[in-house]
């Protein structure tokens, strides 16, 4: 057994009582608690974490002991509604079929499922069986099968998997009669939102299981109240899997917003079955230090992967994405855009894995890493890496490094436009072109306004 | 056409300019009024490009003497933008693509930015799209251009029309067009050339810089230049075109040469003569 990192004796410390739990989930725990014992906590010196360093969030401490503290963190939580800075960030799109999640529990003052078609289970876990539902035959084969398990921060969520935010949709919902209708095909908008609002750490957990032929529309925001005067740290460690029987369809947003002295980490792995279509939109704008893994496995044959992503930050902070598709099977398709774009005295990273197995003959894959600096002192790292075992496939990869245009600006000049404007509009130009990938008006239009806003800073 | 006592809309005096310390610019006189249509002409590397840009301002060239009046005004100390608001117009021979910004949002910026610079008001989204409409016609351009990102995945030819459109809602005073036939098919060249000949009138001026003679079919030039090594060297009407054409431009070069050795030869029996008179 290792040294146990201050922060996970924190974190382990302050597990909530688990007790009344299902066999299969406090066997899934305990599996992922023995693995931390042997586990390392990621360093610069592991490959993956190159440049990219997390030791900080061992500085940090956590919820001291002391009753007093932990009483005035109550009383803050009390003089402060959550609602003030929730509210700008539910979809209309979604507005009943909303999972909210404070702090790391399930919300239903401020979730909303309403008129759902039978057979759909949205919601918390711990709801549900409280409710006397019992999924478990429905989640077990997936929960904590597609995220890698030999992974420092999914073996913490796991291992204090307390509550998961489900989102289930069964085999064949919508009949087929809809194709002959001039709508489009019967698609559920959800929103799983989680909010940092005063606890120091959580860790959310969602399971999406799309099964064969379902389609589903979802979108999920993390956000942190910026709190005034006082910075507060706090650790948000996510764990998302999501399922996609054959022939489903998923289009995920993802949006991070923690504030500005949060550590994020999240993990999100998705397994993908025969012709089955998967399109990420990830939108990285928040935290102090933040890291993304993202994870697909193609398991069947003509599977299609559509990877978008956009990282906006300034100030000091640091955000890392590294993703991976592998194709397994042949006649797989994967498309990826990713954008940073780095003001001040920040640090981007993008490291994006296509791994194309020998039986995976006729892939076709294309990655694009474009990468736009906006201040000297700014530091973008990107890495494309392809390893291809197969013979017959096509795989285009590009990465590019750059300030704004200087051409691009003289044409804008030359078309009546100052110089500061075609900067600004460039720069949003730049971001825009991830942001419009996102199939919600209201999200498109307020993710817009917020890089307008930070372009005229 | 040729208009007595027109407005002088630009007046070039002996310009200069380098790029990375390589003089392009040697000199370069040029004159062009009201209602006119002059054509410059010339091999590549003759500074051609480069004079356009210079006029519209590009950072990269440094102007190292001369001098620019537009409209009574000197324009080399101005920086692009309001060059660009006072009436200058530069049609890019390679239109950039700008993805992520709608045409309409760009033509509507670039619009709205010159209302209210003339203290004019700025026009709405509905309003814009009826002015915007209208302009389409002038360059037969389909709608749906404007809802797509600026010249992203537009052809060669389709990018040459936004250019044009763009300079009819921009209504310059002076467009400077760079090879705007470079890369466009016969139709596309017609429908370029109409859309320049429907927005020059006797108020405004147009400077076509061009390699062939080809685009002088459809829009007939008052007057042509050829410039050679950063000079214009040669003065002419329409019927230079023709000539250019059929014999080369190293026919210039050599009427170049001719007219210099017989000047020098002039020179040297001139002075033979005074000192045999001596």
């Amino acid at each position: 057994m290792i040294d146990r990192p201050q922060i996970l004796v924190q974190i382990l410390s302050q597990q909530p009582k688990l007790d009344n739990s299902q066999q299969w989930l406090k066997d899934l725990r305990s599996e992922a608690s023995d693995r931390l014992n042997y586990l390392q906590f990621p360093t610069t010196k592991d490959e993956e974490w190159r440049n990219n360093d997390f030791s900080d969030l061992n500085k940090l401490s956590f919820g001291s002991e002391s009753g007093s503290a932990a009483k005035s963190d109550r009383q803050i939580s009390e003089a402060l509604n959550p609602i003030d800075f929730l509210d700008a960030h539910i979809l209309p799109e979604s507005a009943e079929s909303l999972i909210t999640f404070i702090d790391g529990h399930y919300s239903p003052q401020f979730s909303a499922l309403e008129g759902l078609p039978t057979g759909v289970f949205i919601g918390s876990l711990k709801n549900f069986t409280k409710l006397g539902i019992d999924l478990s035959d429905s989640l077990s084969p997936h929960l904590g099968k597609y995220a890698d398990a030999k992974d420092y921060f999914v073996a913490l969520n796991t291992a204090c998997l307390d509550d998961v935010a489900v989102v289930y949709i069964p085999k064949n919902l919508f009949e087929p009669s809809d194709q002959f209708s001039d709508r489009l095909p019967n698609q559920l908008t959800v929103q799983l939102l989680f909010a940092s609002h005063i606890a120091e750490i959580s860790q959310p957990r969602c399971l999406i299981i799309v099964e064969d032929g379902g389609s589903l529309n979802l979108v999920e925001t993390y956000i942190g109240r910026e709190t005034e005067g006082r910075e507060t740290s706090y650790f948000c460690n996510v764990v998302t899997e999501v399922y996609l029987g054959e022939n489903a369809r998923i289009d995920h947003t993802r949006v991070q917003r923690e504030n500005s002295s949060a550590f994020w980490i999240s993990n999100c792995a998705i397994a993908q079955h025969k012709s089955s279509s998967y399109t990420n939109n990830s939108i990285v704008l928040g935290a102090k230090k933040s890291r993304s893994n993202l994870y697909i496995h193609q398991l069947g044959e003509f599977t299609e992967t559509n990877l978008n992503g956009l990282t906006l930050i300034d100030g000091d902070r640091f955000a890392d994405t590294h993703s991976a598709i592998a194709h397994n099977f042949p006649h797989g398709s994967s498309q990826q855009l990713h954008k940073c774009i780095a003001d001040a005295r920040s640090h981007c990273i993008f490291n994006g894995k296509i791994l194309v197995a020998r039986g995976a003959q006729l892939t076709n894959s294309k990655q694009l890493s474009r990468n736009l600096l906006l201040s000297p002192k700014a530091r973008i790292d990107t890495k494309p890496q392809l390893e291809i075992f197969a013979d017959n496939v096509k795989c285009a990869h590009g990465a590019t490094i750059s300030q704004i245009d200087a051409d691009e600006l003289f044409y804008l000049q030359s078309r009546c436009i100052d110089l500061e404007s075609a900067k600004k509009l460039l720069t949003y130009a730049f971001a825009a072109e991830v942001i419009t990938q996102i199939p919600i008006n209201s999200l498109r239009e307020s993710l817009n306004q917020f890089v307008i806003a930070k372009t005229n800073d | 056409m040729i208009v007595e006592n027109s407005q002088v809309i630009l007046s070039v005096k002996n310009l200069r300019a380098e790029v990375e310390g390589v003089e392009i610019l040697k000199g370069v006189n040029l004159e062009v009024k009201a209602g006119e249509i002059h054509a410059i002409m010339g091999v590549n590397g003759s500074g051609k490009s480069t004079f356009s840009k210079v006029l519209a301002g590009h950072p990269d060239y440094t102007v190292t003497g001369g001098e620019v009046i537009f409209m009574g005004q000197s324009l080399l100390e101005l920086p692009p933008e309001e060059r660009s608001r006072a009436g200058v117009f530069l049609a890019f021979q390679y239109p950039l693509e700008i993805p992520g910004v709608t045409n309409a949002d760009f033509l509507r910026l670039a619009y709205n930015t010159l209302q209210k610079q003339k203290n004019l008001p700025e026009l709405d989204l509905l309003d814009f799209d009826d002015l915007v409409q209208d302009k389409l016609k002038i360059v037969e351009m389909n709608p749906s251009f404007l809802s797509r990102s600026v010249n992203e995945g537009f052809s060669g030819g389709e990018k040459k029309r936004n250019e044009i459109l763009q300079m009819a809602i921009l209504e310059p005073k002076l467009a400077i067009l760079d090879e705007t036939d470079s890369g466009l098919d016969i139709d596309a060249l017609k429908i370029v050339s109409s859309g320049v000949n429907q927005l020059a009138n006797p108020h405004n001026a147009t400077v076509l810089i061009t390699h062939y003679q080809r685009l002088l079919n459809y829009i007939v030039p008052d007057f042509i230049h050829v410039m050679d090594a950063g000079k214009i060297v040669m003065t002419g009407d329409k019927e230079l075109a023709l000539e250019l054409e059929s014999r080369g431009y190293d026919w210039v070069t050599a009427e170049i040469i001719t007219e210099k050795i017989t000047d020098k030869i002039t020179e040297i029996i001139t002075d033979k003569i005074t000192e045999v008179k001596a």
